[in-house]
């Protein structure tokens, strides 16, 4: 029989919360958390490494599930800077928006945001995969170096600014590319590998409407031909 | 880092309460700004034909009484006087230039906090907690106020240095970020008459908007002239007579976060000061966008 373990901000504080996350041992990982009054206190569930599965109950602060392995967190409502932030494995689910630098170099694990992401979402990405249902702000996917940013609706300026080998997809319009980023072909690999992405977001979206971004390859080598570009 | 709050009421019956909602939205940026704090608040407007001044006594005790009976035989007509710690807000019959250099001329030693009809700015040196008592801020009325908790960073912890800063009749200006090129436009203000007390770079922004005004842009007109000349980061929350508008800068590095309801709109740098609110629970909450100029009140600028 499952319990449920209730942890409630309003009568505890964060660090607390996260020693008895962090104190999980492989036996009691199973039982579900739930995390009452977050109102917007930052640092919740952050830096777990079991795969337990915390929900949080209303808006959370800054960097939300941070640096956290195996764990799945999820956000009954929106969240400040920096969520899943470093995530090493792992998911987060943002039931509402999420601010700036969402899953900031993240380095595995899955983010998924069915609100709006705002500026600098995947910043400085490196494995993780974000997954986001509406739009995202600007400078989003900079300096991205691995995973993939899956955006169901616009882009804001500057996508993919300085960018790596991440790979963005992108549904709806982009205001305009950052330097280095162009669009590429969307090939058959690429829509199963989107599919399989959206379906483990449980997102349902098409996989042909969206159209590919990826780096250029002209800036992260120096090439005196492109100086004029750093 | 500092933090910004504002809170605009659309329901009036909510005004003898604007003070007790606004005092836990100001306390919870305490952690982004425990230099100093202080507010703006909006109401108890002077009649047609009045000012009402805010002054701050400067090292003794002033006699605000004998001050305010001065300046009642001076201008003709019995002054409005209410004390609030070192502060006072007088209502006087008198246009800004007369009232100003007779201030000047008779009490040097008292400084101009602010002046409109309606704006009242109080700030002080201290964490926001404490501001909020010396202030008795949970007991105020109005329809709308601004206030700022500081972290500072480019100049001294002062009353001078806090913030909401004055920038006209019914105006004032809360900045969270850091101007890069102050200096250089605090010197191209002072040429064109603007005075400053402080080495502050948000006074500068302040100073910008009033000259602007001043040369006679609208509010939106000077904010979005602001987005050109001022190198840096900021989010700004201006008041004014009707409301307080929002502005971020292009990269929008400062947080800012908004709340409305059918009572209130509301601002703050996170949302942990908006969490009391009563209904925030089904507040339509959003990031303002980046280098947008947002206003709210009775009427829009």
């Amino acid at each position: 029989m499952s319990r449920t373990q209730v942890y409630d901000l309003a009568n505890g504080d964060v660090r607390a919360l996260n020693q008895q996350l962090h104190e999980l041992g492989d036996a009691d990982f199973e039982t579900p958390w739930r995390v009452l009054h977050p109102k917007g206190a930052h640092a919740i569930a952050c830096g777990i490494s079991v795969p337990v599965h915390v929900v949080i109950e209303g808006h959370a602060g800054y960097y939300c599930a941070g640096m956290n392995q195996r764990a799945h967190v999820e956000i009954d409502g929106n969240c400040g800077v920096g969520v899943a932030e470093n995530l090493m494995s792992g998911s987060v689910r943002v039931r509402g928006h999420a601010s700036q630098s969402a899953g900031a170099s993240g380095h595995g694990g899955l983010l998924v945001i069915e609100g709006n992401a705002s500026a600098r979402c995947g910043i400085s990405m490196k494995g993780i995969d974000i997954v986001v249902r509406g739009s995202v702000g600007h400078m989003s996917g900079f300096m991205a170096q691995l995973g993939n940013l899956v955006v169901c609706g616009d882009a804001g300026e500057a996508l993919g600014d300085s960018l790596y080998e991440a790979r963005i997809f992108v549904r709806g319009q982009v205001k305009d590319l950052g330097a280095d980023c162009i669009e590429k072909e969307m090939r058959d690999s690429h829509r199963e590998q989107l599919a399989l992405l959206l379906k483990e977001a449980e997102i349902d979206a098409d996989p042909g409407a969206f159209r590919r971004y990826g780096s250029a390859r002209r800036l992260y080598r120096f090439d005196i031909d492109h100086v004029d570009q750093y | 880092m500092c933090g910004i709050v504002g809170l605009y009421l659309k329901n009036h019956e909510l005004q003898p309460e604007l003070g007790a909602l606004f005092a836990p939205m100001l306390i919870a940026m305490g952690e982004r700004g425990p230099d100093s704090a202080g507010f703006a608040i909006y109401g108890d407007e002077a009649p047609e034909g009045s000012i009402k001044i805010t002054l701050r006594q400067s090292g003794r005790e002033a006699a605000w009484s004998e001050i305010a009976d001065a300046l009642g035989e001076k201008f003709g007509d019995p002054v409005t006087l209410s004390v609030n710690a070192s502060y006072a807000t007088l209502k006087v019959k008198s246009d800004e230039t007369a009232l100003r250099a007779y201030l000047d001329e008779q009490h040097p030693e008292l400084r101009v906090m602010s002046i409109g009809r309606s704006i009242e700015i109080l700030k002080e040196v201290g964490s926001p907690a404490s501001i909020v008592d010396r202030f008795g801020v949970r007991e105020l009325a109005g329809t709308h106020i601004i206030g700022h908790t500081r972290m500072a960073t480019e100049s001294a912890v002062t009353t001078d240095g806090s913030h909401p800063f004055s920038t006209g009749m019914d105006l004032c200006l809360v900045h969270n970020g850091s101007l890069s090129n102050h200096n250089r436009l605090r010197r191209r203000l002072q040429a064109a008459g603007i005075e400053f007390r402080t080495e502050n770079d948000s006074e500068v922004a302040a100073g910008y908007l009033t000259w602007r005004l001043r040369e006679g842009d609208t509010l939106k007109q000077a904010l979005e002239a602001a987005l050109r000349e001022l190198d840096g980061f900021f989010t700004f929350a201006i008041g004014t007579a009707d409301g307080f508008a929002v502005l971020r800068d292009p990269i929008a590095c400062k947080p800012a976060v908004m709340a409305e309801t059918d009572d209130y709109v509301a601002i703050a740098s996170e949302y942990r000061s908006l969490a009391d609110l009563p209904g925030i629970e089904h507040a339509n909450l959003w990031e303002p966008e980046p280098a947008i100029v947002y206003t709210w009140g009775r009427e829009a600028a």
